[in-house]
């Protein structure tokens, strides 16, 4: 019987996990699109290229959330050994983690304005583009921090452990893929600092 | 507990399935906010033909001012307000507006959404063998969405100052610039949320789409077992999931550059004898973002309907649909070329000839799965046993239409003979025949065939005649005239001729042009009338009016939740097994097993199924050997 359950549960999952990976792709797609642009907007003429030194806080903030890829792991790895405490600890952990990043980004734009005088209405848009690089992964890291809210809720070892390792797979699915997103920004954005 | 659980989706079994459903249907579940496939779809079909009615009526509206530039009629103040037509005549930013929503509603709000979305939604889980979509309730988001989004965008009718103006590409800096015109101002920025939503409408029912047809196929449904319906449709998702992102982030960019003084597309703007301070953007940036996505685009628009029109000139030649497994390749190939053309519309923006030369040859070479696709529904044709129900006039109406507006994007997309033509009026004529006409045939062949899947009930066949014959002439009438103009260097999006001495001369065609165009209007009301009658008074449908092949005609009349009251059917054959020799019927449905028509077995219909009935081909054999 419980096998039957189990059946049908995976019958009705799957291809609902299989949106999210559809969805990474229609984000990735996004990406793509906007760096496209940035070449050719580089591309297209003098004086189109960034010619500044990427703040350094951006390392602080690389750092950080691949350290939050590894505690999504470790959280992943706990749920399906059904420990729960530890499965909560290690998304409290992602959480604090995902919002130091958002901070970090944040600070990364007053440095950028405030320090470098480098303002996103720029008559160098390619300088534009940093902030709407970051400022548009940002809003990923938000909708990914809903996820990882939702599954602390689901932690509680009360909810059925299919939903809880459901909600965790598709959210750390998500949260892996814009860590790698950030990564791929970041280097594409210190390969065209010059 | 976990039983709850697991049990908030369909049940496998008939029992639990009624049970469930029964107690919690309300009217809102079950006809506003239903998450049940068809459903969906009809809510799907009725957006889309009442924005295609208003976008046709919007049409008529600047024919008019094309056919009399000089005369003023005053029933149009009436009707459009003392703002949009002052003392009779079309104000001539509203022209623009006009042409733009007219556009806009056309190739997305009708022919994607209402297209992609109606006979998605109906088939793919009726044609696969699922009793829903993946993501019901995403679905159902998708057409709310999209909903939202129609409301948006006719809503900027109601301003005081314009709906958007620059055109259904919206090119900066027209679109860019609130003060441009009037038409840049609010109205465009509700054409840009409208879009937004509209965009992500379609993201979750391309989504839905894929993951439908990828994992939730019936038992014995292989890929290469599905219908072409399914394939154009699963091939056209994708082409949507990868394009449409990309315009998301063309629009975000032009958001910043019209709210937030930004450069991305501005440079050197001078707004009524005052310098803007935007330096060193590129306009060409947006044309390449937009045509990114705009090209597959036309294609997320045609792919359906020749899935449509296979399936419906299959079933009514009384023939296996010509050349399967290169339609299949076909759609494939098309699928990926259309993402490498995008330049075809950029050739005079002065890009690099040499580019412009590499963009030359892939369009020319995405002609050639057209052209396959082309051949092999003639071949269909040739000697078919054919039955000319207006769905079968409507899938042949297509063909004529994609023939004739392809040839003219061969034309097109030679560079040296785009730059003479483009943006004039021939490219006009080229995509209102293959994409306007052809693409709205293939969707009216869809409704008059499954009209009877829909709503139990048939269209009235001499109706749908004397709407086939008026529109198909009429269409023809409009827009074949469009290509002598065209090659005259007549510009399109122009208000009026009159102040151009050598263009004066085309108004005559212009008055004929419009007066066809307002024939083949009102012959719709014969489709309308017919479409509204019917779903109350029609006559009732048998479950397989058509003798088809296909999964969908083996669900019970009363379309019920879940689709099928047993089990889902195991599929066994290709759906295309029309007057197979040896068989007494002239269909053989995918659900009879080939142990069930030993007298019609061949050897080849096992090629593509290596596992499971082996025994069959002996027999099979050793049948032939006998004769
Ligand atoms: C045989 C294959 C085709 C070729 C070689 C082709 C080529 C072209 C070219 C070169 C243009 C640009 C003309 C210009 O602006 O100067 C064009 C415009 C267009 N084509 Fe096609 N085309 C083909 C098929 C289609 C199909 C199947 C559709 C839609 C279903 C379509 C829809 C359009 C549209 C909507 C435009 C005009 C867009 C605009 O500027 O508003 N084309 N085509
Ligand atoms: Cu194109």
């Amino acid at each position: 019987m419980a096998q039957l359950q189990q059946d049908k549960e995976k019958l009705n999952l799957a291809p609902k996990k299989f949106n999210m990976w559809i969805f990474l792709f229609t984000s990735f797609m996004f990406f793509m699109a906007l760096t496209s642009g940035f070449i050719v907007y580089t591309g297209a003429g003098k004086g189109h290229e960034l010619n500044f030194k990427i703040p350094d806080i951006f390392i602080a903030s690389t750092a950080v959330i691949i350290l939050s890829s590894g505690t999504m792991y470790m959280a992943s790895k706990a749920a399906k050994g059904l420990q729960f405490a530890k499965q909560r600890m290690f998304l409290l952990l992602t959480i604090a983690l995902g919002i130091a990043f958002f901070a970090l980004q944040v600070y990364g734009w007053y440095i950028m304005a405030i320090k470098m005088q480098i303002y996103f209405a720029n008559p160098n848009a390619s300088r534009s583009f940093v902030y709407v690089f970051t400022g548009m992964h940002l809003l990923h890291i938000f909708a990914g921090l809903v996820l990882l809210l939702n599954n602390l809720r689901k932690s509680n070892g009360k909810t059925p452990q299919v939903k809880n390792l459901y909600s965790m797979e598709m959210s750390s699915l998500f949260w892996h893929f814009v860590d790698i997103v950030w990564i791929y920004l970041y280097v594409f954005l210190l390969l065209n600092q010059h | 507990m976990s039983t709850l659980a697991v049990h908030d989706h369909h049940g496998v079994e008939h029992h639990d399935h009624d049970h469930e459903h029964h107690h919690n249907e309300t009217f809102i579940s079950k006809y506003i906010f239903s998450m049940d496939h068809k459903m969906i779809a009809k809510q799907f079909l009725i957006t889309g033909i009442t924005m295609a009615v208003i976008a046709m009526i919007l049409s008529i509206l600047f024919r008019i001012q094309l056919a009399y530039p000089d005369k003023s009629f005053p029933f149009l103040e009436t009707l459009l307000g003392k703002n949009f037509a002052p003392g009779g005549r079309l104000d001539s930013n509203f022209y623009l507006s006009l042409v733009t929503i007219h556009g806009t509603i056309m190739v997305f709000f009708v022919l994607t959404a209402g297209l992609s979305g109606t006979f998605s939604n109906l088939l793919i889980p009726f044609q696969v063998g699922a009793r829903d979509m993946a993501s019901p309730f995403m679905n159902m988001l998708s057409y709310w969405l999209f909903f939202t989004a129609s409301v948006i965008m006719l809503s900027s009718f109601l301003l005081q100052t314009q709906p958007a103006g620059p055109g259904w590409t919206i090119y900066p800096p027209l679109s860019a610039l609130p003060k441009a015109m009037p038409g840049s101002g609010m109205g465009m920025t509700l054409w840009l949320i409208s879009m937004v939503l509209f965009v992500a409408s379609s993201l979750m029912g391309g989504i839905n789409y894929v993951s439908t047809v990828l994992n939730m196929r019936t038992k014995g449904m292989d890929l290469w077992k599905m219908p072409l319906t399914i394939w154009a449709f699963f091939l056209t998702a994708i082409l949507g999931i990868l394009a449409f992102p990309v315009l998301v982030a063309g629009v975000v960019l032009l958001i910043f550059d019209r709210s937030f003084g930004t450069s991305f597309y501005l440079s050197d703007i001078v707004v009524q004898g005052q310098v803007m301070n935007f330096e060193g953007g590129s306009p060409i940036l947006f044309q390449h973002l937009f045509w990114f996505l705009g090209h597959p685009e036309v294609y997320i628009v045609i792919m359906p309907a020749m899935g449509l029109v296979s399936e419906v000139m299959a079933v009514n030649s009384r023939k296996p649909i010509f050349g399967y497994h290169a339609m299949v390749y076909s759609l494939i190939g098309i699928t990926v070329l259309s993402f490498i053309v995008w330049g075809h519309h950029m050739f005079v923006t002065g890009m690099n000839p040499f580019l412009g030369g590499v963009f030359m040859i892939t369009t020319l070479i995405i002609a050639v799965p057209s052209a396959v696709k082309t051949f092999n529904w003639l071949a269909t044709l040739w000697r078919g046993n054919i039955r000319f129900t207006p769905a079968m006039l409507f899938s042949i109406g297509f063909v004529s239409f994609f023939i004739s507006g392809g040839i003219t994007g061969i034309f097109l997309g030679n560079a040296t003979l785009d730059i003479n033509l483009h943006d004039t009026y021939f490219v006009v004529a080229h995509f209102h025949l293959v994409m306007g006409s052809a693409a709205i045939f293939g969707m009216l062949a869809g409704v008059y065939h499954w009209f009877p899947k829909m709503y139990g009930r048939l269209m009235d066949e001499k109706l749908g005649y004397l709407h086939f014959w008026l529109t198909f002439i009429g269409a023809y009438l409009v827009f074949f005239p469009m290509h002598f103009m065209g090659l005259d260097g007549v510009p399109r999006r122009y208000y009026s001729f009159t102040e151009i001495e050598s263009l004066k001369q085309w108004v005559s065609v212009n008055t004929f042009i419009t007066w066809a165009a307002i024939m083949a209007a009102l012959a719709q009301v014969a489709f309308l009338f017919n479409f509204f009658y019917s779903i109350f008074k029609g006559k009732h449908a048998t479950q397989n009016p058509w003798g088809s092949n296909t999964l969908e005609w083996t669900t019970p009349v009363e379309r019920i939740h879940g689709n099928w009251p047993g089990e889902i059917p195991t599929v066994y054959r290709w759906p295309y097994d029309y007057s197979k020799p040896g068989h007494d019927e002239d269909f053989i449905p995918q659900t009879v097993p080939f142990s069930q028509t030993m007298s019609s077995n061949l050897p080849h219909d096992f090629e593509d199924s290596p596992v499971g009935d082996q025994e069959w081909v002996n027999t099979s054999k050793s049948n032939e050997h006998v004769k």
